[in-house]
């Protein structure tokens, strides 16, 4: 019954961009999330979609004004939308907020497609690697590193400087030596604490002040 | 130097003390005189005596503060407020010494009435009102449930250990318990700043301590009010009906405390608006009116406190606005000025007060278990509330968070002010009440006040790992915050909240209209005239350059694109700026006045001018920290009684917006001239070269109602420079 109030109040068109087979219940297994949560996210999603047309583009996006001060904001964008695709639907939405839900233990999976839960932590670190990872060749090469560690960055580094940061960092990353840090050495970087704080979306706080009130 | 201060204080004060004494033989001596002849200079110490005095007495206390800030290792150790006390301490043995009798104590009046207002106007100005209004339901709840729990548990507390026996035999009752339960429960707004200064904690946690503190007047006042005229009317008089009215009065006096300050808020915008021909007397208002905000509801025996606080809360916008730069400055820093003197003076008479064997009564009993209680019954207290809120809230408290809340619950001035209004006649043990009611200040505001930051590191680091960092773990963490930030950005878990949104729309037609200048409300549709403005016109002349070019052409020479917004905007921008800026930037962000504010919306393409030289031995560590940018919630707010400086932040803020704005505007222009963009790592992301609609005529800024054009590529210019204005007037 739960399940049904929230097909009554999603709008028609959103059901269009969606694959039709797939009714919302069957999202919430896929996705794992709970029902006011996705309510709440459509809400979201219909607020964001100036169009009305039942997808975001990226000029959607780059609309949230707090986006725009985020170093990583333009590609966190395009870590919603498909290769190659400039639309993205409510599905394609919920899919990435759903890597950022809370881990939990007794999770079940119903959909036999899924190897492992969107938010495993490999699927996680997977999604971060691929901020970094452009052109998906599966290594961060020193130019994509360079790239975003310029992005993270004050003004009053030079070049140089940064060239011998990232030098530095693929150093102690890299185990193969193939001056590029692989999948693999990246998930090994690394502040286990994270990857068990990272939650949900209204989590994200919580391990905010967990982060600002440890890193003080 | 140390030395020097230490003696002009003390020395200050053998001359208040000698003073006095020359008084009194003058005094004495005057009346025996018969003037014999003219005299040539007078010692007229009569005629000056009472603002000489206070004169004096203010200049100790900004002696002592110095004093105290000369060992910065010192205060990071020992807040200054417990130093203060301590300074009362010595200076007031030093006058009891000379004088056998305390001659110089904070007396209810005092301090209620030329002390304590300062303090909670300050508070009530500089309060980050998003902060503290998304959060408002937690803070009542902390505010009146909580502080009703402690004066409950308190009083009834004490009483049954009354019943006991574990007291003595002192002449009590069960109102009178509860009375002081009541007048001890309450957190106090003064010594919780003046700690939480030293101690860094998040945002959500300090308004959250901080609100409670301002908010739970409303409640003691009631309850103290209601105890006390239930021990007037005696045990036998009271029934359902005058404790249903006790309810009542709790919400007219909350309600009506508000409500004053709402209407005094009212006033001083209103005022503000019209003193356009006359901004040097524009400062003055805010002052006056806050303290009458003040007096009016103690007048109508509602709650004061409430009163200034909401006058400060919700006169900030509008009279920021509607003044010139500089009496906004001047208000920021008088306001600081008084709130810190005042504060100082109370502490250093905190101290001195206690200095006076005539108000000590001794009852062990008594002491530790008030202080047993209100230690225990505080932390149950939040624990309890706090697993109830988040049920219910969107981001729940962490175990740290109420630790932290629970230790730094303290009491201070304001408890000893209601205890000393106490009459004796009703109340036979005021003084042991007194006595414990300082006790239970001194040991809140130096014991907790000591012990907070390193409770709060040992926490920290209990959960933390103690190992350095390698670079790559800096640089992920860092990337993972920032991914958080945004993921939650996008997931706007703040919402919208449809009361919200009302009261946005209904604030920015009605309440706009009526409070602020019509100056300033015209510069901010001007600022959005001008964009369209210039819009228009620079996305044409931007157009025309790639046409005339040839596209190609254009697109490889990236030095063109130079829509550089900054000499055209900065002239009219410089006016409204600081109320956008300063509005969003948190309050305690100094606008920064005229040009500096100004963001930079400098769109060229040129690379950005480095001039740092490089050094043979750099620190790569040491680097990344210093120029790593902080995550958006790192920007710690924070509020301070002594400083007002600028967010280094909004420089971080300035060049990420620019970057991502240069970026954007750099794809889009591939994006339109149909090429790939010259990137050195080839991307499988190739934006394909379809034609671009015109996105739904009008409709693509919710701010902007523009007529659509023909032109496909000024429309989607137009666009993205609407998303640039959106964003300015977002911060």
């Amino acid at each position: 019954n739960g399940s049904k109030s929230v097909v009554r109040t999603l709008r028609p068109e959103a059901f269009k961009s969606m694959i039709p087979t797939i009714p919302v219940t069957n999202m919430v297994c896929f996705f794992a999330v709970s029902h006011s949560q996705i309510t709440r996210l459509y809400s979201r999603f219909t607020s964001l979609d100036k169009g009305e047309n039942g997808t975001l583009s990226r000029e959607d996006f780059q609309r949230i004004p707090e986006l725009a001060i985020n170093p990583l904001g333009d590609r966190i964008i395009n870590a919603f939308f498909p290769e190659g695709e400039d639309q993205v639907n409510f599905r394609g939405f919920m899919r990435t907020l759903a890597h950022f839900r809370p881990i939990e233990d007794n999770e079940k999976n119903k959909d036999p497609t899924a190897s492992e839960p969107l938010n495993s932590r490999t699927n996680k670190l997977l999604f971060a690697f691929q901020l970094y990872d452009l052109d998906r060749d599966d290594k961060i090469s020193r130019d994509e590193l360079l790239q975003v560690l310029r992005m993270m960055v004050g003004v009053n580094i030079s070049d140089e400087q940064l060239g011998s940061i990232a030098d530095r960092t693929i150093q102690e990353a890299d185990q193969n030596g193939d001056n590029s840090i692989s999948f693999n050495e990246f998930i090994k970087v690394g502040n286990l604490q994270h990857i068990n704080v990272w939650a949900g979306d209204h989590y994200l706080i919580l391990s905010y002040i967990l982060l600002s009130v440890l890193q003080d | 130097m140390a030395c020097r201060t230490c003696l002009w204080l003390l020395g200050t004060t053998f001359f208040t003390c000698t003073v006095r004494l020359v008084v009194e033989g003058t005094e004495v001596g005057a009346t025996q005189e018969s003037i014999s002849g003219i005299q040539i200079v007078t010692f007229k110490w009569h005629h000056v005596e009472a603002p000489y005095l206070i004169a004096l007495w203010i200049l100790v206390a900004g002696v002592s503060k110095m004093v105290v800030e000369l060992n910065h290792s010192l205060t990071s150790v020992i807040p200054e407020s417990a130093l203060l006390i301590i300074i009362g301490w010595i200076l007031g043995g030093i006058i009891y010494g000379a004088d056998k009798m305390q001659t110089f104590t904070l007396t209810p009046t005092v301090f209620f009435f030329y002390l304590l207002p300062q303090v909670i106007l300050d508070a009530g100005y500089f309060m980050p009102n998003k902060l503290f209004f998304s959060n408002m339901g937690a803070i009542l709840v902390y505010a009146v449930i909580g502080t009703c729990w402690n004066a409950a548990t308190v009083g009834l507390g004490l009483w049954g250990c009354w019943l006991g026996g574990a007291m003595g035999d002192i002449d009590i009752g069960l109102l009178q318990f509860l009375l002081f339960g009541s007048l001890i429960a309450a957190v106090d707004p003064v010594a919780v700043i003046a700690v939480f200064e030293e101690v860094h904690v998040n945002e959500v946690l300090f308004i959250m301590v901080f609100g409670e503190s301002l908010l739970n007047d409303g409640v003691t006042v009631v309850l103290f009010n209601v105890f006390d005229a239930f021990v007037s009317l005696g045990g036998a008089e009271i029934d359902a009906v005058e404790i249903i009215k006790g309810i009542i009065s709790f919400f007219v006096v909350a309600f009506g405390g508000s409500l004053v300050g709402i209407i005094f808020a009212l006033l001083i915008s209103l005022l503000t608006r019209c003193t356009k021909n006359i901004q040097i007397i524009e400062p003055g208002f805010i002052f006056i009116l806050g303290y009458l905000s003040y007096l009016t509801a103690e007048m109508l025996s509602l709650s004061a406190i409430l009163s200034i606080v909401f006058c400060g809360i919700c006169c900030q916008k509008y009279i920021n606005a509607n003044m010139d730069e500089r009496s906004v400055t001047t208000v920021r820093y008088v306001m600081k000025v008084l709130a810190n003197g005042s504060e100082t003076i109370i502490f250093v008479f905190l101290g001195i007060s206690a200095i006076d064997p005539a108000v000590w009564v001794w009852n062990t009993g008594f002491i530790l278990l008030t202080l047993l209680f209100i230690f225990v019954f505080r932390f149950i207290g939040v624990f309890l509330l706090t697993w109830i809120l988040n049920k219910y809230r969107l981001v729940p408290l962490e175990f740290i968070d109420q630790v932290v809340m629970s230790y730094g619950g303290l009491r201070g001035a304001v408890a000893y002010g209601l205890v000393a209004m106490l009459d004796e006649n009703k109340f036979k043990e005021k003084n042991l009440m007194v006595s414990t009611t300082l006790i239970v200040v001194y040991f809140t505001v130096m014991l907790q006040g000591i012990t907070m930051k390193p409770l709060v590191t040992w926490l920290k680091v209990k959960r933390a790992a103690v190992t350095e960092l390698t670079l790559a773990e800096k640089i992920q963490n860092r990337t993972f915050d920032h991914m958080l930030v945004a993921i939650e950005d996008i997931s706007g878990q703040i919402g919208h909240n449809y009361m919200r949104d009302k009261w946005h729309n209904f604030e920015e037609r009605w309440l706009c209209w009526f409070l602020m200048k019509p100056s300033a409300r015209k510069s901010r549709d001007y600022i959005f005239n001008i964009f369209h403005q210039l819009n228009l016109k620079d996305a044409m002349s931007y157009v025309k350059e790639g046409e005339r070019r040839g596209s190609l052409a254009f697109v490889r020479n990236e030095t063109k694109a130079d829509v550089d917004f900054n000499k055209k905007f900065r002239a009219s921008f410089s006016e409204i700026m600081p109320d956008i800026m300063a509005d969003n930037m948190g309050p305690d962000h100094e606008a920064e006045k005229g040009n500096d504010i100004v963001p930079s919306v400098c769109l060229d393409m040129h690379e950005q001018d480095l001039t740092m030289r490089e050094s043979e031995d750099f620190n790569a560590h040491h680097l990344l920290q210093q120029h790593l940018y902080r995550g958006r919630k790192q920007h710690r707010h924070r509020y301070s009684r002594s400083h007002l400086e600028t967010n280094r932040d909004e420089n971080e803020v300035q060049e990420i917006f620019q970057r991502t704005m240069r970026s954007r505007l750099e794809s889009f222009k591939s994006a339109k001239m149909g090429v790939a963009p010259a990137k050195k790592i080839q991307t499988k992301h190739q934006k394909k070269d379809k034609p671009q609609k015109v996105r739904g005529e009008g409709t693509f800024s919710p701010f902007l109602h523009v007529r659509p054009h023909s032109h496909p590529l000024i429309g989607n210019v137009m666009c993205m420079l609407c998303n640039v204005y959106v964003m300015l007037c977002h911060f």
